[in-house]
């Protein structure tokens, strides 16, 4: 009997279910995956080092281009540590504006994991309706910061300006005449707060079709169920965050363990996995989309009722209102002061988390006393998830390593960084 | 009982059909696609697009070299070099964006003091040859005269909340 050697496969980077530039190098018993051995590096980038030669507010827009699926929320965890150094304390109605983005961007991010999962999987319908309500989601982020995904609109001490209080609307064309357009144009009448809370009625629906599409369906659960199994006690260990971590049955999240901004202040629920394979998973984003509307629907109820200061009205930290800059020569010092050197924060070190739709997302930052940080380690969620990869694929079908990856909810943004 | 229906349903793949039939709904529902060309989505007043160079209305342009929007730049992409003109005012002899470079972030318009350098809601423009995506000053003047209609209604509708 001849000898059987094992096939060694180079799955990756340029493979469509890499998610990115993965290259995988998988051991391969016939159809069975003796090994896979994850390679990264290649979006490398050097955030961390490239943090380091810049005043604290430059690195913002730097956030947003980590996990680039959820760029509010990288942005969010960095904003945070440069507050906590600073010992300053948000405006409320900021703390607000910054929740209701953060769930917004929880949903942008599991619509595109859900939409690429399935497609990894083989189904290819509901990546077309997933992109449908990203659009809507988009034009939000879009409305409120001006790009429609690197936002760069969280600052230290606030976001940098309030919601608008006009949507802008489709104009006439040869495709659609006026009456169609005025269909279009229906939720864009009043603010960007009707337009987010019409979203959020439409919403619970589309994830019914969803779930509709997948969640009983038998192709969907014969590639999901079992595989990629975790228990708990191995997934605290693998060090997994989010919903990796609550797919195998840990209550563990950071908005309600160690609340921070307003969360403590809104009702929602966590749902938690029981068998912590690819199926929970789905059913926990899935659920998860169902409580960040639930979030959102309160944060657009308080916004509408409390207006406020959107950011610190400290201008040693953030820039004055342009009016009193162009009258006022303390106020134009102040914006020359902010713009070219920045602001030093004490010396010290900080920990700051939050729940970033794939898990903690943490910034550890190191101050010297300078304008710069001394040094920024980013904890990326996806990282921990990858570094599991073979041990989740292990003794699995070279198909299911598609799914696993898919699972992960990897992007490479932030695991190369 | 709950096991009979389950077995006749997973018979005649009903999860199948009931999926099928949300697929149906939407083929024959109107279409929300946009004819991409011709039609656009709507853009924000707030969005941040290709940069342009302004001028006050009497022709002057408002760029003071000031170098705020240099020293801000997250990714060095502005490159500006100053000298007196004839009548003493002070202008910048270049002033370069490399679009390369550039990542968006819209702080060169948020430091700027005179509301020189403005991000425009153009977006779509190439470059068919190395450096062509290099701005010059007369380019980002040009782009400036362009839109200038465009850019002073978007400044106004948002100037409440800068």
């Amino acid at each position: 009997m001849p000898e059987i050697r094992n096939y060694t496969l180079n799955f990756g980077p340029q493979h469509p279910a890499a998610h990115g530039v993965l290259r995988l190098i998988l051991e391969l018993d016939g159809e069975v995956v003796e090994r896979a051995d994850p390679h990264i590096g290649l979006l490398h980038r050097g955030t961390e080092k490239l943090a380091e030669t810049k005043p604290f507010n430059q690195n913002v827009p730097y956030m947003d281009r980590l996990d680039y699926v959820s760029m509010m929320c990288n942005e969010h965890a960095y904003v945070m540590a440069v507050e906590k150094l600073l010992n300053i304390e948000v405006p409320i109605r900021a703390q607000y504006i910054r929740v209701l983005f953060d769930e917004i961007t929880r949903i942008l991010n599991h619509l595109l994991w859900i939409g690429a999962h399935a497609l990894d999987v083989g189904a290819m319908t509901v990546f077309l309706y997933a992109f449908r309500e990203r659009e809507d989601l988009m034009d939000c982020y879009e409305a409120a910061s001006g790009a429609r995904l690197h936002a760069a609109y969280y600052r230290p001490g606030g976001v940098y300006r309030d919601l608008p209080d006009h949507m802008s609307q489709y104009k006439p064309s040869q495709w659609h005449n006026a009456k169609e357009v005025e269909k279009l144009n229906a939720n864009r009448q009043g603010s960007l707060l009707d337009f987010i809370e019409e979203f959020t009625r439409r919403f619970p629906k589309y994830i019914d079709e969803y779930e509709t599409l997948l969640t009983d369906n038998r192709i969907w659960k014969q590639r999901t169920i079992g595989i990629g199994v975790v228990t708990p006690e191995r997934a605290l260990q693998l060090g997994f965050t989010g919903p990796m971590l609550r797919g195998s049955g840990i209550a563990w999240d950071l908005r309600k363990k160690q609340p921070y901004e307003v969360y403590d202040r809104l009702d929602f629920a966590i749902p938690i996995g029981k068998e912590g394979d690819s199926y929970d998973r789905y059913l926990v984003r899935m659920e998860e989309m169902r409580q960040s509307n639930r979030i959102m629907q309160q944060c657009v109820e308080w916004l509408r009722n409390n207006p406020g200061p959107v950011i610190l009205q400290d201008h040693k930290i953030a820039p004055p209102k342009r009016e009193t800059m162009k009258e006022d020569m303390e106020a134009l010092i102040h914006h020359f002061k902010l713009f070219s050197e920045g602001y030093c924060v004490p010396e010290g070190e900080v920990y700051a988390a939050v729940e970033h739709p794939k898990g903690e997302f943490g910034i550890y930052l190191v101050s010297d006393g300078a304008n710069k940080p001394y040094r920024l380690k980013i904890r990326a969620p996806g990282f921990a998830h990858l570094s599991a990869l073979d041990e989740m694929s292990r003794g699995h079908m070279l198909a299911d390593v598609v799914a696993i990856i898919g699972t992960q909810d990897i992007v490479f943004g932030e695991i190369d960084r | 009982m709950q096991a009979i229906t389950d077995y006749i349903k997973r018979l005649f793949l009903w999860e199948l059909l009931k999926g099928m039939s949300v697929t149906g709904k939407y083929f024959f529902a109107p279409k929300i696609t946009i004819q991409y060309p011709e039609e656009k989505t709507p853009l924000s007043p707030r969005f941040r697009g290709h940069h342009a160079l302004r001028r006050y209305p009497n022709g002057e342009e408002r760029c003071i070299a000031c170098k705020l929007c240099e020293a801000v730049c997250p990714a060095l992409a502005i490159t500006i070099e100053v000298a007196p003109r004839e009548d003493g005012t002070r202008r910048t002899t270049r002033y370069e964006i490399d679009m390369v470079k550039c990542i968006f972030c819209g702080y060169c318009e948020e430091s700027c003091p005179v509301d020189s350098i403005v991000e425009t809601p153009f977006f779509e423009y190439h470059g068919d040859k190395r450096g062509d995506l290099l701005m010059t000053k007369e380019k980002l003047l040009a782009m400036g005269d362009r839109f200038e209609q465009q850019i002073a209604a978007d400044r106004e509708k948002d100037a409440p909340y800068r």
